[in-house]
């Protein structure tokens, strides 16, 4: 009975309707709690365009979820990735301290150190985010 | 000593630039977000390859950690595992 800090980000089929999509995230949702997991965080980015086509599909709503959970569920998670059809990628990983200090800092609004480094290159940032979405 | 200056003078002048320095250790950054892409692309080339630490400047600890990032982003098709004028 070993908790751990994971994040997951699974990337689903563009094919989904928008209630569709939100019944598969809580159907997954559901299998972390059910499972002595807990949430910590979650985030939906929607239909967000992929760099490359997966599937033959160049779409794909990502969701993120943040969770504790005990070692072993791991295992259990990934593999209903693997069995769901729904799902095009996955991945988890184990969040280290930096990686937890690192997330709450983000949810809070306060990343300093890294808005200091995107200042200088913001312009730079902005013409390629135009040259993806002409693509 | 006179061969020691010697040596130096011949070699082929460089043209002096600032020091580079790792931005990791600088702004004490610990954790490198891996869906975090717009700052993952400052380490890669055109073609989205992983860029020498010898350019970037990286200390070995944070290109490793930054290598992983950029790879696991490609995973997640935030980045391309090839590209073509990407920047």
């Amino acid at each position: 009975m070993n908790k751990q800090q994971y994040e997951t980000v699974i990337i689903l089929t563009p094919v989904l309707s928008e209630q569709q999509m939100k019944d598969a995230v809580s159907g997954y949702r559901e299998l972390i709690t059910s499972n002595g997991g807990e949430m910590v965080h979650e985030e939906n980015w929607g239909l967000t365009k992929l760099a490359y086509p997966i599937q033959k599909k160049g779409t794909g709503f990502y969701h993120l979820f943040e969770f504790t959970a005990n070692t072993d569920f791991i295992k259990t998670f990934e593999l209903a990735f693997r069995r769901d059809e729904r799902v095009l990628r996955y991945l988890t990983v184990k969040l280290d301290k930096w990686g937890v200090d690192y997330n709450k800092r983000k949810r809070n609004g306060e990343l300093r150190s890294a808005a200091k480094e995107s200042k200088p290159a913001a312009p730079a940032v902005d013409v390629k985010v135009g040259e993806d979405t002409e693509l | 000593m006179s061969k020691e200056t010697n040596f130096v003078f011949n070699q082929t002048p460089q043209v002096i630039q600032k020091k580079k320095y790792c931005r990791f250790k600088k702004h004490g950054i610990k954790y490198i977000d891996y869906k975090d892409k717009d700052f993952l692309l400052k380490f890669v080339n055109e073609q989205g390859k992983v860029l020498p630490r010898r350019i970037t400047g990286t200390s070995l600890k944070y290109q490793r950690k930054m290598s992983v990032a950029i790879k696991r982003a490609r995973h997640l098709a935030l980045m391309p595992f090839v590209a073509d004028g990407l920047k």
